[in-house]
C-alpha cells in the first residue's frame, strides 16, 4: 500500500506541506518557525469563534505545538514517525463536536498535517452495507474520498450493534482500523458521539480505543457561555437583543437548562430561531405606530423571548 | 513487443511518482478516475474490464494509488490502465488514459494475410497472446 509518494527527502516520513528550512546543520530557529507558522492566527480565531471548550482548545494547542516541534526536529535531522492524530470527540448533545471537527480539518491542513484539508462527514449508513459483500466496497470508497483530509464519523457508536452478532458494522470497523494504522499520514479519523454510548463502543472495541490517541471530552456550557454563544449567533445573523430581551434570554437559559432534553448550543439556536419567528410575526401583525426602521427589523424584544413555553412550564431542579 | 496506447504512448512507462502527479492533476480538474484491466492486447479491444467502480469525489491521489497497488497485486500479469473521465456537459468522455501495468513478457502481434477474390490481399493483426484462452494468456 506504500505507493503513495514519499517526496524526495529520503526515508524520512514527510508530514506534507512545505518545509521551508533547508536540511543542514544549522541550529533550529524556534522564533522564525513560530512566526512562519499560522498557528497563532488559527488559535486566535478559534478563541474568538468558539466559546468555552477549554479542554478542546488546550488539546488543539498541544497538537499545534507538537507539529511545529516535529518540523523543527526534521530540520535538524531527527526522525520520528508521523504522530497519530486520530481523535474521538465525546460530549453531550450540542456541545460543538461537529463544529470543532469542521474546524479541525482546516487547522490540520494549515499545520501541514493533512494534505488537502477537506472534511468527509459520514454516519453508519455511509459505511455499513445491507448485505454480505456490500460493506467493504462502501467503507473503502468513503476512505478513498477522505484521503488527504479528515474523516468525521458522527455517532460512531452506531457502527457496532452488540445485539446483532451478524451485523456488518464489525467489518467496517476492521477496515477502518487497518487504514487508521497503515495510512495515518493520509487521513485523520475523528469519531464523535455521546459520552456514555461511546464508552460502551470503545469497551467492545478495545482495538479502536488504543488506536485513537486523542480522546477529547466536550464539557457542557456554563450559563454565561450559552449567553455568549447566543450573542455570537445573533451577531452572525445580524440580529441583536434589546436590553430587556438580554435579561429574558439569561432567564430562559437558566430555566431551559433545568428541563429535560437540553441540548446546549443547539437548544439555544432553536430558541433563537423561534424568537425570530415571533419577532417576524410581531412586525407583520402590527398595524399602527411609527414606521418600521432598520433597527426594528434587527431587534429581538423581551416579549419575543418570553413567549416561549419554557416560561410557562415549571423549571426543573437545576434552576 | 512493448504495447503502447493512450495519452503517454510515446513515453516510457510512468513511475509511481509520475502517476501520482498525473492523478493529482486529474483531481484538480475534477475528473473521475477509474482503473481497467485486460489480457487481450489488440488495439481495437476498447472495452476493458473495470477494476472496482470509478472513483468520484476524491480529493487526494492516495486513494487511487492504493487501488492501483491492489489491482497490481491481483493482476500482476495483465494490462492495467488508468482513465480520467470528464463529466462536464458537452464533453462527457475520457480525457486522459494511460497504461500503468503490463505483463512481464509481451509476445506481440502477427500479421495475417487473407487472399480475396482476384489477387486482393486483406491484412489483419493478431496478438500471439490471444491464441490461448482468457486468463491463461500471460503465464
Amino acid at each position: 500500500m506504500n505507493t503513495a509518494v514519499t517526496p524526495v527527502e529520503g526515508a524520512q516520513p514527510v508530514l506534507g506541506g512545505s518545509v521551508d528550512g533547508s536540511v543542514d546543520g544549522a541550529p533550529p530557529d524556534l522564533d522564525a518557525a513560530i512566526a512562519a507558522s499560522p498557528v497563532a492566527d488559527l488559535l486566535a480565531t478559534l478563541d474568538d469563534e468558539l466559546v468555552g471548550l477549554v479542554p478542546v482548545k488546550t488539546r488543539i494547542r498541544e497538537i499545534a505545538a507538537l507539529l511545529l516541534v516535529e518540523r523543527l526536529r526534521r530540520e535538524v535531522g531527527l526522525t520520528a514517525g508521523p504522530p497519530s492524530l486520530h481523535m474521538s470527540f465525546t460530549g453531550n448533545p450540542g456541545t460543538g463536536k461537529t463544529t470543532v471537527a469542521l474546524r479541525m480539518a482546516e487547522i490540520l491542513h494549515h499545520l501541514g498535517y493533512v494534505r488537502k484539508g477537506h472534511l468527509v462527514a459520514v454516519t453508519r449508513d455511509d459505511l455499513v452495507g445491507q448485505f454480505i459483500g456490500h460493506t467493504a466496497p462502501k467503507t473503502k470508497e468513503v476512505l478513498k474520498r477522505a484521503m488527504g483530509g479528515v474523516l468525521f464519523i458522527d455517532e460512531a457508536y452506531f457502527l457496532h450493534r452488540p445485539e446483532n452478532e451478524r451485523d456488518y458494522g464489525q467489518e467496517a470497523i476492521e477496515i477502518l482500523l487497518a487504514v487508521m494504522e497503515e495510512q495515518r499520514d493520509d487521513l485523520v479519523v475523528i469519531l464523535a458521539g455521546y459520552r456514555d454510548r461511546m464508552d460502551q463502543f470503545f469497551g467492545t472495541n478495545p482495538g479502536m480505543r488504543s488506536r485513537i490517541a486523542h480522546h477529547i471530552d466536550f464539557p457542557d456550557y456554563a450559563p454565561d457561555e450559552l449567553g455568549q454563544i447566543a450573542r455570537l449567533m445573533l451577531g452572525r445573523m445580524q440580529y441583536r437583543l434589546s436590553d430587556d430581551a438580554a435579561v429574558a434570554l439569561a432567564e430562559y437559559i437558566e430555566r431551559r437548562r433545568g428541563q429535560p432534553e437540553f441540548a446546549n448550543a443547539r437548544s439555544i439556536r432553536n430558541a433563537l430561531d423561534r424568537a425570530r419567528l415571533r419577532q417576524a410575526n410581531r412586525i407583520v401583525t402590527r398595524r399602527d405606530g411609527p414606521p418600521l426602521t432598520r433597527d426594528d427589523l434587527m431587534t429581538i424584544e423581551a416579549a419575543d423571548v418570553r413567549a416561549s413555553r419554557v416560561f410557562s412550564e415549571p423549571a426543573g431542579d437545576a434552576s | 513487443m512493448r504495447l503502447t496506447q493512450g495519452t503517454f504512448s510515446y513515453l516510457p512507462d510512468l513511475t509511481d511518482e509520475q502517476i501520482h502527479a498525473q492523478v493529482e492533476y486529474c483531481l484538480t480538474q475534477g475528473w473521475a478516475l477509474s482503473l481497467e484491466h485486460t489480457d487481450d492486447p489488440h488495439p481495437r479491444n476498447t472495452y476493458w474490464e473495470m477494476y472496482g467502480p470509478p472513483m468520484f469525489d476524491l480529493h487526494d491521489a492516495a486513494g487511487v494509488m492504493g487501488d492501483l497497488a491492489d489491482a497490481r497485486g491481483t493482476f500482476p500479469e495483465r494490462y492495467i490502465r488508468l482513465n480520467a473521465f470528464d463529466a462536464t456537459r458537452g464533453i462527457e468522455s475520457v480525457r486522459l488514459s494511460f497504461i500503468v501495468n503490463r505483463p512481464s513478457r509481451e509476445p506481440g502481434f502477427g500479421l495475417e494475410r487473407q487472399e480475396g477474390p482476384g489477387r486482393t490481399i486483406r491484412y489483419t493483426i493478431r496478438a500471439y497472446a490471444s491464441d490461448r484462452p482468457e486468463g491463461e494468456r500471460y503465464p
